[in-house]
Order: structure tokens, then C-alpha cells, then sequence
């Protein structure tokens, strides 16, 4: 690709093709035959590791199996009746970590089935179908107020409204989806994918959804728990943690990686989008990750990821280093930012400590360099702002966020919430998708006992 | 949804997938673990009078696999069972009145005396089972003391034996039949005289797998010796759905239900013969490859394969395929085919060229314009199919009906109507018949 070698923050650094061809499918869609192929391959496992490993608990060696037998729509059934988002995980888990690492073929030859591409393919085939899986059941009389239509909202609205409860979403945005439309990088869903799950979900019926309403806004939780018969919060995590140097608050070029993600996501055009020469992203999870392959795709010309640990502590797995480095992508580790330099209130540089670990302690070696950079992007945490969830019944927090029971109820009764807004949340559509299903579940039978 | 359940002969279950009589069904145990995992039904492993009989102590199994260890073939050297008639009548007594919604058949085979079949009915009426199975298929070990396969290869003993079953039992009587004969309509046909209200088949077909040829020896090698076995699985599907399809299209035994018995491993394999004129089917290697769960796919995939269909019930589409089977010489043959190769898909691996030339009628080519290059030959090709058989990507090569122009292989135009050999001029029998 050949970028615009200008220093700055400066959108239209490539042709358009480049854009198209950067932001396609990360792994393209199995063809018929080689997801046979790959079916044949799956052992029909006893207990099966992989189905232990997945959060929502997938019954894999069946939905391959049924793969297998050319019967692509009854894997999907398979798939959803587990994990109504199984196509959006199918893209973005992080498989490696999970079932593909389980599987007992990884352990065998280090070459797993490729789980997550022939979910892609049985959940592909039941949306390109049309067809409805599931059939509510009789109306219960009973209403629920979902909170957040992210993941854990939309599974927890589809399985209660599949089981006869009639429920109301209510999100902050513009769009349904939380993360899956405004924070997964671009070339893992790509060509609308998480409105048309969103749609799918929706098209069950029993669903009214409610578009910019918010928590602490033009919503209050005292008046839902009086309208409605449960509620279900799954607000996410809306505040980001700060590197507290000074400029990071006015200085032109810093931003936030969470917020650089979304409106890439939410970009009609690409090459309309800024980015800068030298990309500087500071933090070691997927969205440091994310930020940094995407900054490099839309045409920066350097781009360092610099993570204050080592390389196997990072949140995000190997692969997905892998994928940034072979993306061009530096990773450097044992560094911590110590300053912003700037130049006419833009940022310019950034000057990192050389850390190392003594003792188990992260400790400063003395050591100094500086990387310079036109922009850079934060990506050290994301933090549960407990906007309008205050008052009289202040739900229970552990470790900053939401603390609820096994079946997701917290403390206050009457009220459930699952998602990373939960303690103990992994920030995994999938294990946000459990807790949904999970409180779904709980909500149902609390309610139509 | 699909309405996937099955009524055989009377005999109710929640879906048309049996375990067939074999080790999988030899005791409550495992049966019980079967109707948990879904299975319509079993037919108990069979049932012998007198002693228990004894078993070879391993290995009782032989297998035939692909090279990635895929179960083609299974074989084994296991007779009737082993446990006390008592105990085996207690067990089914107990389970069919706690699964009440399952068929629970009884397989049975004791010595060729109407006494003693009599006696055996009577014990086996007692458990309120819903009917039973004839076994005269098993090929080793009991045919050589007279029973089995011994009574299944003598048309005239099984009408006999039929007719004593049916005279002793007012339960549904099930004839099963072994495929190591010439013509599976002859013992069908005496079952049918006999009376028998159904037939399943096919038992196991005689086999040695294989000769350990360090111990020079057939395998599997019971103390330096082997034996042959009856053979099952995958493998044997084919011969087993032209016995049933033989049985569903004789005058005589048409109107004969079948349960359909013979490497059924797929949902697909249970439709096949569904499609054929089966009944149900009954299922043993797919279990014991895979364990009792494998029966979950069966049933999704027949009921997605009758959704996409519109098949509400399995009556809706049992025996459809059975028409239209023809003998060779009704086959249309003014119907042209042409082998098509996809230039997109194909990978140049050369093996439809290679057997072609080779094996066949040297209709593709390996070169066009100096450049390596696979493409069919209209003036040459046959239609044969074989091409597209070894050719290793799916859809890469597929058979195109011929209808418009004249084939260049023979010079006649590609819309002839329907003409057989029975019309021929080549036929000298079509000749006489003028």
C-alpha cells in the first residue's frame, strides 16, 4: 500500500481500494467443501473439552457433526440455542483461548478444528436462509426492562422474550449492539454484521426497543422497578481509565482507543478518517490491539503498541499479538509512559520508563527513551460508571463494578445484571452473552413460578 | 417441526431410530443410558434357552479404518447373549415399564424345536414387551449348532419357524434376515408365507477382516488363531438398501413392512431407506463408534431434511425412491450426460485426466495450448461419472444433461425421446419380439 508519508494527524492517507482491501474479512468464510473437510476432523469427543471451555457452553461435537451431514441449519439451531449471538462470537471470540484451545487435536498435533469458522459457516448459512429458529412460547403477562442493549441485554431480551415475557430494551445510542457494533475492530465484522444479528434477534418479536434513553438521563431504575416486573442491567463499562500525565485532557492528538474504535465503526467512509504518522498505543488489551492494527490499516506509517509488562501478561492472547505484528505492528514491552511532549499544544513524543519485574514487583530500571508520536491512542482499562443506579436501593459493588449471585441477581430484589458491568465480567461478547441467558433464565422462572 | 414419530407394526416410538440387537442392548444398563440420550427404541440383544453360551475372552472386534482412523467396517466374533435368560426377562420386564413410550423389542434364537420356541414366547409375553425379533442371521458361532444364519439361509425353515411364532404369540413378529444368501427376496418371501408381520435385515455379512501376517494368522488373532465374523458399518450400507429396496419391490413381500438395518450412521442413511420403503431403522456401529449421543444428530438432520422437504410425518416420504427404481434395461438410452469441468475450482491435480486416459475413454485432456489444462472431450466422453468421482473438489466436475445439438460422439441429436434396450435394434430379443 502506498500511504502519504506527512507527518500529522490526516485522513485520506491511502487509495481507496486500500481501504476496502484492509478492512475486509480477517478470515474469510469457509467454503463449502473445506468446512466438510474440517467437520471430518472433529472427534465426536466424550464430555468434550471444547464445549467445557466455550462460557455459553455450546454443544459443539454435535453442531459439527451436524456440519458434517450437510445439515448447516440444524448445526446454527445447535449454535443459538446456546448462544444467541453464536455468529458475532463465531468472529470475534477469542477461540484460541478458549474451545480451539481445548480441543484435543490442539493438544495432539497443535492444529485444532476450526471451531470458530464452521460456527461462522452453520450461523451464516441460517442468516442467508431467513429462516426463524426459535418460537415464542405463550405470553406469561409478565414485563421486563432490559438496560443496555449491548450482548448481555439483547441475550437476555431474546431469551425471555422467547420464553412468552414481553421486554423493553433500553439503550443509550442511536444503535443496538454495545460493543459489537461500536467496539469490535472492523475486519472482524464486516459488512453490517452486527446490526443484521441484531435484526435476527429482534425478528424473534416480543421485543420493543427504546434508542437514547440512558441510565441518570431520561431514565431512572426507581420508576422501571415500578412499571415493570424484573430488571436487567447490562450498561458496560462506560468510563476509561486515565494515564494521569499532564496534557493527556487537552493536548490535540490524545486520544481515547475506545472512542477512535467507534467512530471507525461508525465511519460511512474510511478514507475520510484521521490518523497519524506515528502511532503511539499505550496498554496490552485487545483494544490496544485493535486500535493499533486499525491506526496501521488506515495508513499510519508507524505504529507501537508499548505495554508496561511482558508480552505473556497482555490481555490479549498471542494470536492477536501475532496478528498486530504481522500487520507491521511493534510491540514493545517493560515501559511505562512518563510524559507527554508537545509542540503547539499537539503531542508530539512520548517519553517512556524502562520497567522490569523484581521481587514480582513492577519496578523503573532508570532507564528512558522516547518514541515520537502525532497521535496517541489509550487503551489501559475500562472502568463501570454507576450512573442512576444510586439512591435508596444502590445496588452492591465488588471491585468497582456490579456485584451479582450465580444466576446473576443482585443485590437489590427485583433487579439482575450481567456483562462486563458484573464483577468478575471477563469483557467477552461471549461471556457477556452467558450472563444474559443466564439472567434470562432467572428472571423467567423468579417470575412465572 | 417435523413430526419425526414412528409406528411400526403398532409399535409406538418417539422417533423411527432403534438400536438394533446387539452388544449395545444387552442389558438395562446400557439400554437405559440409550433412552436417555433419545433413542425410539432397541431390540434387546438376542435371547438363547438352556446355559448361557460363552464368549470368546477378546478381542471380540475387528475394524477397517480410512488412513485418518475413520471407522469404514467393523467385524465381530460375539454371539447371543451371555448373561442368564432370567435376569435378561427381569431386565426388559422392568425397563419397558419405565420407558413405556419406547419400543423395547425382544431378540430372540434358540434351537429349531417348536417346543422350545413356544416355551421362550410365553417367558418373553410375560414382560410386556412390544413384540420380537427372529434372529437368523447371526453367521458365526450359533449357525454352526444349527441356529442363526443356519435357519436363515433355508427358506423352508424360517417359514417353518415363523409360522410356530406365530401360532405361539399374539406379539408382533419380526423376521430378521441374514444377506449371506444369493437372493434376499427368497427368505423374505418365506417369512411372508410363514407370516411374519415384518422382516429387518441385514444381519452381518461374513467376513475376515484382515491376516496379521507376522502371525500369519486372520485378525483379529485369538491366541494365534482367528475366525470370521459378521461384518457391519458404513461399509456394508449399499448391499444392505438393494436387499431392502428387493424386498419393497417383489409382488410378493411389497406390502411387507421392514426395519432397515445396515450402516446407518447419518441422518441421511436413515432417509435413504426411509425413501426405500423402510419403516424404521435400526442402528449398532454409528453407536458404538460415536456412543449413544450420535442419535441427536440423527434426529435434527431428519427433521431439517423434512422441514426444507415438507414431510410432516416419515410416512410422507417413505418408499418415494422406490418407483423409481428401474431394472438396467428400462434406463433411458437416449439420455445424454457430459462431463463439465469448473476451470475456477479445479486445482490441476490431473487424476480425472489420469483414469480417464487410463481406465476409461481418453475424454479429458492433461495439455491445451502447451499449458497444463484438464477439459473434456465431448467427441469421447461417455458420461461415465468417473471423473467426477475421483476428482477431489466438491462440484468441480459435474454431469451436465446434453439437450440441445448433436452429440459428437455419436452423431445423434441430444433430444431423442425415452428409448430402452428393450425397443433396441441392437436387442436380439426386441427383434424376435416383432
Amino acid at each position: 500500500m502506498g500511504s502519504i508519508r506527512a507527518d500529522g494527524i490526516q485522513s485520506g492517507r491511502l487509495a481507496h481500494a486500500d481501504y476496502e482491501a484492509n478492512f475486509s474479512d480477517i478470515h474469510a468464510p469457509l467454503s463449502k467443501h473445506e468446512a466438510f473437510v474440517e467437520s471430518e476432523r472433529c472427534y465426536f469427543c466424550h464430555d468434550a473439552p471444547c464445549q467445557t471451555a466455550c462460557p455459553t457452553s455450546i454443544d459443539i461435537p454435535l453442531f459439527i457433526r451436524e456440519i458434517s451431514t450437510g445439515n448447516d441449519i440444524g448445526a446454527a439451531k445447535t449454535i443459538l440455542n446456546a448462544n444467541i449471538m453464536g455468529g458475532m462470537c463465531a468472529r470475534v471470540c477469542p477461540t484460541e483461548t478458549l474451545c480451539e484451545e481445548a480441543c484435543v487435536r490442539e493438544h495432539a498435533e497443535g492444529k485444532p478444528v476450526k471451531i470458530g469458522l464452521l460456527q461462522r459457516h452453520a450461523t451464516d448459512a441460517l442468516m442467508a436462509s431467513g429462516k426463524q429458529p426459535f418460537k415464542r412460547a405463550p405470553s406469561t403477562g409478565k414485563k421486563i426492562a432490559v438496560i443496555g442493549g449491548g450482548p448481555a441485554g439483547l441475550a437476555c431480551a431474546h431469551k425471555l422474550a422467547e420464553l412468552g415475557n414481553a421486554v423493553t430494551v433500553f439503550e443509550s445510542k442511536d444503535k443496538l449492539g454495545g460493543l459489537n457494533e461500536y467496539g469490535i475492530a472492523a475486519y472482524k465484522s464486516t459488512h453490517d454484521f452486527a446490526q443484521r444479528e441484531v435484526d435476527f434477534i429482534l425478528s424473534l418479536g416480543g421485543i420493543e426497543v427504546k434508542t437514547k434513553h440512558a441510565l441518570g438521563c431520561n431514565l431512572d431504575i426507581a420508576s422501571l422497578r415500578k412499571e415493570f416486573d424484573a430488571v436487567f442491567v447490562g450498561v458496560g463499562l462506560s468510563g476509561v481509565n486515565k494515564l494521569g500525565l499532564e496534557g493527556e485532557a487537552n493536548l490535540e492528538g490524545v486520544v481515547d482507543a475506545v472512542k477512535y474504535i467507534a467512530e471507525l465503526r461508525q465511519a460511512k467512509d474510511l478514507s475520510a478518517l484521521p490518523v497519524g504518522r506515528n502511532v503511539v498505543v499505550i496498554g496490552g488489551g485487545m483494544t490496544a490491539i485493535d486500535a493499533a492494527v486499525q491506526s496501521k490499516k488506515l495508513g499510519a506509517e508507524n505504529v507501537t503498541v508499548v505495554y508496561r509488562r511482558g508480552q505473556s501478561e497482555m490481555k490479549a492472547s498471542a494470536y492477536e499479538q501475532e496478528i498486530a505484528q504481522t500487520n507491521g505492528v511493534t510491540i514493545k514491552t517493560f515501559a511505562q509512559p512518563a510524559a507527554l511532549v508537545s509542540e503547539n499544544g499537539k503531542v508530539s513524543a512520548v517519553r517512556f520508563d524502562e520497567t522490569t519485574i523484581s521481587a514480582g514487583r513492577l519496578t523503573p530500571t532508570g532507564g528512558h527513551y522516547t518514541l515520537p508520536a502525532d497521535m496517541v491512542l489509550t487503551a489501559i482499562g475500562q472502568l463501570f460508571v454507576p450512573d442512576g443506579l444510586g439512591g435508596a436501593d444502590a445496588l452492591a459493588l465488588e471491585a468497582g463494578r456490579i456485584k451479582v449471585d450465580a444466576e446473576r441477581r443482585t443485590s437489590v430484589k427485583g433487579i439482575w445484571a450481567g456483562g462486563d458491568c458484573i464483577a468478575g465480567g471477563q469483557d467477552l461478547t461471549v461471556a457477556a452473552v452467558e450472563d444474559g441467558k443466564q439472567a434470562g433464565l432467572s428472571i423467567h422462572h423468579a417470575l412465572n413460578r | 417441526m417435523a413430526d419425526l414419530r414412528s409406528n411400526f407394526l403398532g409399535i409406538k416410538s418417539p422417533n423411527p431410530f432403534w438400536l438394533a440387537s446387539a452388544p449395545p442392548t444387552d442389558r438395562e444398563t446400557n439400554v437405559v443410558r440409550a433412552f436417555k440420550a433419545g433413542w425410539g427404541g432397541v431390540v434387546w440383544k438376542t435371547l438363547g434357552d438352556g446355559d448361557p453360551i460363552v464368549n470368546v475372552s477378546g478381542p471380540r472386534y475387528g475394524a477397517i479404518h480410512s488412513s485418518d482412523r475413520r471407522l469404514i467396517g467393523l467385524n465381530n466374533v460375539e454371539l447371543i447373549t451371555d448373561r442368564p435368560l432370567e435376569l435378561n426377562l427381569q431386565e426388559i420386564k422392568k425397563v419397558k415399564r419405565e420407558w413405556s413410550d419406547r419400543a423395547v423389542v425382544v431378540s430372540l434364537m434358540v434351537p429349531c424345536e417348536e417346543k422350545n420356541w413356544a416355551d421362550i414366547l410365553k417367558r418373553v409375553e410375560e414382560t410386556e414387551c412390544d413384540g420380537v425379533e427372529l434372529n437368523f442371521g447371526c453367521p458365526h458361532g450359533m449357525s454352526e449348532r444349527g441356529m442363526g444364519a443356519a435357519v436363515g439361509q433355508v427358506p423352508e425353515y424360517i417359514e417353518m419357524v415363523t409360522r410356530w411364532c406365530k401360532k405361539h404369540t399374539r406379539m408382533p413378529v419380526i423376521v430378521k434376515l441374514t444377506p449371506n444368501i444369493t437372493d434376499i427376496r427368497f427368505p423374505a418371501r418365506a417369512a411372508n408365507n410363514g407370516g411374519a408381520d415384518a422382516v429387518s435385515l441385514i444381519n452381518t455379512i461374513t467376513s475376515i477382516m484382515t491376516v496379521d501376517l507376522d502371525q500369519m494368522s486372520p485378525w483379529p488373532v485369538i491366541d494365534g488363531q482367528g475366525t470370521h465374523g459378521g461384518y457391519c458399518g458404513p461399509a456394508v450400507k449399499p448391499i444392505a438398501l438393494n436387499m431392502v429396496s428387493q424386498i419393497g419391490r417383489d409382488p410378493e413381500t411389497r406390502n411387507l413392512p421392514i426395519s432397515a438395518i445396515g450402516g446407518v450412521t447419518t441422518w441421511k442413511d436413515a432417509a435413504d431407506y426411509i425413501a426405500m420403503g423402510a419403516g424404521n431403522v435400526q442402528v449398532c456401529t454409528a453407536a458404538m463408534t460415536y456412543g449413544f449421543k450420535i442419535v441427536e444428530e440423527m434426529i435434527s438432520g431428519l427433521s431439517n431434511f423434512m422441514d426444507e422437504k415438507g414431510y410432516q410425518t416419515i410416512d410422507d416420504f417413505r418408499g418415494l425412491a422406490l418407483p423409481k427404481f428401474a431394472e438396467w434395461q428400462h434406463l433411458n438410452l437416449n439420455y445424454v450426460v457430459k462431463a463439465s469441468i469448473d476451470q475456477d475450482l479445479c486445482i490441476s491435480c490431473g487424476r480425472c485426466h489420469q483414469v480417464c486416459e487410463d481406465t476409461s475413454h481418453q475424454a479429458i485432456t492433461n495439455m491445451v495450448d502447451g499449458k497444463r489444462k484438464f477439459e473434456v472431450k465431448d467427441e469421447e466422453c461417455v458420461g461415465c461419472n468417473l471423473c467426477a468421482i475421483v476428482c477431489p473438489i466438491q462440484d468441480c466436475i459435474t454431469m451436465v444433461h446434453q439437450t440441445k445439438g448433436t452429440d459428437p460422439r455419436t452423431g445423434f441429436a441430444y433430444d431423442r425421446p425415452y428409448a430402452n434396450w428393450t425397443t433396441h435394434p441392437n436387442n436380439p430379443g426386441a427383434h424376435s419380439a416383432k
